[in-house]
């Protein structure tokens, strides 16, 4: 009970991209994971257990943010996810909360160049750092026409309800900036963090390999 | 009334040619605004307190605290389990997740620390899961019995009674059957699983409710959101212009989105009211389960004479399970009994799933079948081939039979079956690796549901139509765009098409496959209703008679003489100052169409890899040829096709809804722990349309379900083949794997 007094005690943590890696725990898959297949008696109240937990709502601050070149003014309390600030403050909603583990890969964005689930990552810890989202890759942003990986997945139809196609995009465009190269068999082994439940995988594989063509 | 009709095949500018969705680089580049998408001032965020018991009678459920929560503004408990007065009613919850009370608060955390903080009292109850167990269902007098219904092609002399008759055959006909399979086969539930959760967006205007609802029925939806909340269906607007999957469950306002809605009318701010990713999928909707006991007898050359099954499953609380007609799934022998029992379980009552009842039959039944060429040691396409006569049901004008043995023939070319078949488990192993080759076939209706669309010329020459219909996400807009542009002789970017409202005009819930015949036809006949009306006025003013001209390329000209005519823009200049306006209408059931049909027949064939040390399977070729009438867009007809066998690849080896037996705890019910296959898992996927004049004539029929249903059966069969061993129950996990090796396919 005291780890939980603690938690909820979130003014005692520095607001300056710091957080609470404990928290940040209780909300991924790690206790999930830990009691997932434990059968028997007190099940039910097992899994009501593991169920992530939330902080109270102390210590709201305002952190500025740089998403896609620009700044931002941002609320935000230390439980605050940076899926939830892009999408509720900044109306930046191309990535898309499937789930709160992250592992559909649907809110998959850029922070500092490296590839985050915006579900599992703290506003706070976003300060600071340079944030990219899928938006950026739309012909509004660049003012020369849509990023080649999302024009590769219209082509190829890499979509269909379109829900898991930002994230897939966004995990395409990264894999082929370190694998410009690539081939069938290595798009096939690399590009396995993102789900799609209509099915368009044949057609991501099809659009990356366009792309890797084209040389873009 | 112009007279309807398709271009001949080959002579479209637009249809039958591979087009890219139009609202694709919305989708790819995050602009696409969802329900859940919508974000609107002062909203507040909404969330569902689930029972985390399966049978309980909730005693008490008490607020008090949870309204402390700091950012938590209102608590609705569901009407259900309290009067008017706050008094519990002391009812049964009959599974788990079953929503209990709703909390909308400032954020979404702080409506999950409400929940969290609402205390609830429970009497616990029995619980049944393991439908499987039959025995046990029995036991626990959860079970519905049907009576056999039987097919005998002897009849009964008077006197004889009908049962002892049956009996008597059935034991005669077993008798002279060259070969006998007595087997058990099943299929577990799975989820809808849908990547946006159901809800919905909404706030009221006055006595108006919008609702950004997450639908695949913007049409009808509205009606039960006025059911519920005792208004009027025309004070609910229905928006949505993109649905993140359907896949059948998502037809209703659920209850948790009419809370919302109350919620919204409380307070006076708008609600986000969207199921977090463990309760979609407790509770917004799953897949029945089936089982079947089946003994069948073959001639020697593997024809069925007789099937004898009884099969079992669940719809969940509800009971019910997969119906008795679609047993064995396609083929009718001549000898036929079959016994159906529903089990009611503490589970989610099922929802339609893409084809409902089809993948189950069809996992259940035609492994059976496959099992019969498995004990002759004959090849299993002999055996599908020869007991073609027996297939049911008929498709207008087109021999069913004909059908799949055209079909039959070209995916055994595209997979090389005759070059790499082998007798079921006597292939070459490479290490541990053996491989095999499997089949299967289906049928599905797929006629065209009602449709109306307001079709609007401009003056200027826009083009736009209207209809409440809605894209799944098989490429519905762009669809209807190439149907109203071939009309015109335009480019699909001249057309606006106007979908995903409930003010357009009515169009059918998309399920079923029922889409695009209904949306194709009220356009087609509106557009050439529009195009009669525009060309009476260009004729005139080209002195030429109306029948002799043509639109195409931009133009209305004469089409003898092409150079005779007017631009478009020109042609609809002659309209005046008002636009022209033309109602489209298709109302099924009004005997035969040119424009649709439906009906249509799908053969599918898989080829495997399966380690005989780690059970793991992997899908090396699947090849599905499919007929669907007229394709209008190949490209995304072939997309339909890819989603379907990787969902079908999806139930076939990866996912399942796991039970507790003792507690009905859902146990995998988070992305984490529900497997699905990833990119990586899906192999060479190859998919031919099967459009031959015969099919191109028949019109449009939808392509939705059929291609979702063979996977199961196909690949069990590749497995079975690989093995020579059945692995009897899907998905074809490698601990499945593994035991029916132990097994060496001995129940």
């Amino acid at each position: 009970m005291q780890d939980q007094e603690q938690l909820r005690q979130p003014a005692a943590q520095p607001f300056d991209g710091g957080f609470s890696r404990r928290a940040f725990l209780r909300g991924s898959g790690a206790a999930a994971a830990a009691t997932a297949l434990a059968t028997g008696q007190g099940l039910a109240e097992a899994q009501e257990k593991k169920k992530p937990k939330v902080t109270s709502g102390k210590g709201a601050t305002t952190i500025q943010l740089t998403v896609n070149g620009k700044n931002y003014t941002a609320h935000v309390e230390t439980r605050t996810t940076l899926i939830d600030v892009l999408r509720y403050q900044l109306k930046l909603t191309g990535c898309k909360p499937v789930s709160n583990d992250g592992v559909s890969g649907a809110s998959t964005v850029w922070v500092d160049g490296k590839l985050v689930s915006a579900s599992t990552t703290l506003a706070l810890a976003c300060v600071k750092k340079k944030i990219q989202t899928v938006e950026s890759l739309g012909a509004a942003s660049s003012g020369k026409g849509p990023d080649p990986v999302a024009t590769a997945f219209v082509h190829n139809d890499a979509m269909q309800c379109g829900f898991c196609t930002p994230g897939f995009v966004v995990a395409v465009r990264a894999f082929l900036d370190k694998n410009p190269k690539a081939t069938e068999a290595q798009i096939r082994a690399g590009l396995n963090g993102n789900i799609c439940r209509c099915g368009t995988y044949a057609n991501v594989i099809q659009a990356a390999l366009e792309v890797v063509k084209g040389g873009k | 009334m112009a007279e309807y009709s398709w271009p001949a095949q080959g002579s479209a500018a637009l249809i039958g040619k591979d087009h890219d969705r139009t609202d694709g680089i919305e989708k790819a580049t995050g602009a696409a605004k969802y329900a859940y998408d919508q974000v609107f001032e002062k909203m507040l965020f909404a969330k569902i307190l689930g029972c985390p018991h399966a049978h309980c009678r909730v005693k008490k459920i008490d607020t008090s605290a949870a309204k402390k929560v700091p950012g938590v503004v209102h608590i609705a408990v569901m009407k259900k389990w309290e009067d008017d007065k706050g008094n519990a009613l002391v009812p049964e919850v009959r599974w788990q997740g079953d929503h209990l009370a709703c909390v909308a608060a400032e954020s979404e955390a702080a409506a999950a620390l409400g929940v969290e903080a609402i205390k609830v009292e429970y009497e616990k109850l029995d619980v049944f899961v393991k439908e499987e167990d039959l025995e046990a269902a029995q036991a626990a007098e959860r079970t519905e019995e049907g009576r056999p219904d039987v097919q005998l092609a002897a009849e009964p002399d008077e006197e004889v009674d009908e049962d002892e008759f049956a009996d008597q055959e059935f034991s005669r006909l077993f008798k002279e059957a060259a070969v006998v399979v007595e087997g058990e086969y099943g299929i577990q539930p799975i989820t809808h699983m849908c990547l946006e959760p159901h809800g919905s967006t909404l706030y009221w205007e006055d006595d108006k409710l919008i609702v950004y609802h997450s639908t695949q029925n913007v049409s009808g939806a509205g009606g039960n959101f006025g059911e519920i909340l005792g208004i009027t269906r025309g004070d609910v607007e229905i928006r949505c212009d993109f649905i993140g999957g359907g896949f059948g469950s998502k037809f209703a306002a659920d209850p948790w989105s009419a809370t919302a809605a109350e919620i919204s009318k409380a307070t006076g701010r708008p609600v986000k009211m969207m199921l977090d990713r463990e309760l979609e999928l407790k509770i917004a909707g799953n897949r029945p389960s089936g089982f079947i006991k089946v003994k069948l007898g073959a001639d020697k050359e593997g024809v069925v004479t007789v099937w004898d099954s009884v099969h079992w499953g669940t719809g969940g609380a509800k009971g019910g399970g997969i119906p008795k007609d679609n047993i064995p799934y396609v083929f009718n022998p001549p000898n036929r009994r079959r016994k159906q029992i529903g089990i009611v379980t503490n589970a989610d009552p099922d929802r339609a799933w893409r084809a409902p009842n089809h993948p189950q039959a069809c996992a259940i039944t035609q492994t059976a079948y496959d099992d019969i060429a498995a004990k002759l040691g004959i090849d299993s396409y002999d055996v599908f081939l020869r007991n073609l006569d027996t297939v049911s049901p008929k498709k207008a004008g087109v021999s069913m039979a004909g059908t799949y043995r055209e079909q039959m023939e070209i995916a055994a070319k595209l997979i090389d079956w005759k070059a790499k078949w082998h007798p079921h488990g006597k292939g070459e192993a490479d290490g541990s690796i053996v491989t095999g080759l499997g089949m299967a076939m289906h049928t599905w209706g797929g006629g065209g549901l009602n449709s109306k669309c307001l079709l609007k010329i401009h003056p200027d020459g826009g083009v736009e139509t209207f209809l409440g219909s809605q894209d799944l996400g098989t490429g519905t807009r762009t669809a209807i765009g190439m149907v109203v542009a071939e009309t015109f002789g335009l480019p699909v970017s001249a057309v606006k098409v106007h979908i995903g409202s409930s003010k357009y005009p009515e169009s059918g819930p998309s399920g079923g496959s029922t889409t695009i015949g209904g949306v194709s036809e009220s356009n087609r006949r509106a557009s050439q209703d529009a195009l009669e009306k525009l060309m009476a006025l260009a004729a005139k003013k080209l002195k030429v008679d109306a029948d002799s001209l043509e639109a195409k390329g931009g133009r209305i000209q004469v089409k003898d003489d092409p150079d005779k005519g007017l631009k478009w823009k020109d042609a609809c200049s002659l309209l005046g100052m008002k636009p022209l306006e033309v109602n489209g209408t298709f109302a099924r059931g009004q005997g035969e169409s040119p424009l649709s049909s439906s009906q249509v027949g799908g053969v599918q064939m898989a080829e495997v890899a399966v380690d005989r040390e780690t059970g793991v399977i992997k899908m090396k070729t699947f090849v599905a040829v499919q007929d669907m009438g007229l394709v209008i867009n190949p490209k995304t007809a072939k997309s339909q096709i890819y989603g379907a066998v990787i969902m079908g690849i999806a139930y076939a080896l990866f996912e399942e809804r796991i039970m507790d037996g003792e507690t009905g705890a859902f146990l995998n019910c988070e992305l984490t722990d529900y497997k699905l296959p990833r990119l990586g898992d899906i192999g060479e996927i190859v998919v031919h349309l099967h459009e031959p004049e015969s099919e191109y004539n028949r019109g449009v029929v939808g392509l939705g379900e059929p291609p979702v249903i063979s996977p199961g059966a196909a690949i069990s069969n590749a497995v079975a083949n690989a093995l020579g061993v059945r692995v009897p129950v899907l998905p074809l996990t490698p601990k499945r794997v593994l035991d029916a090796i132990e097994k060496g396919g001995k129940a």
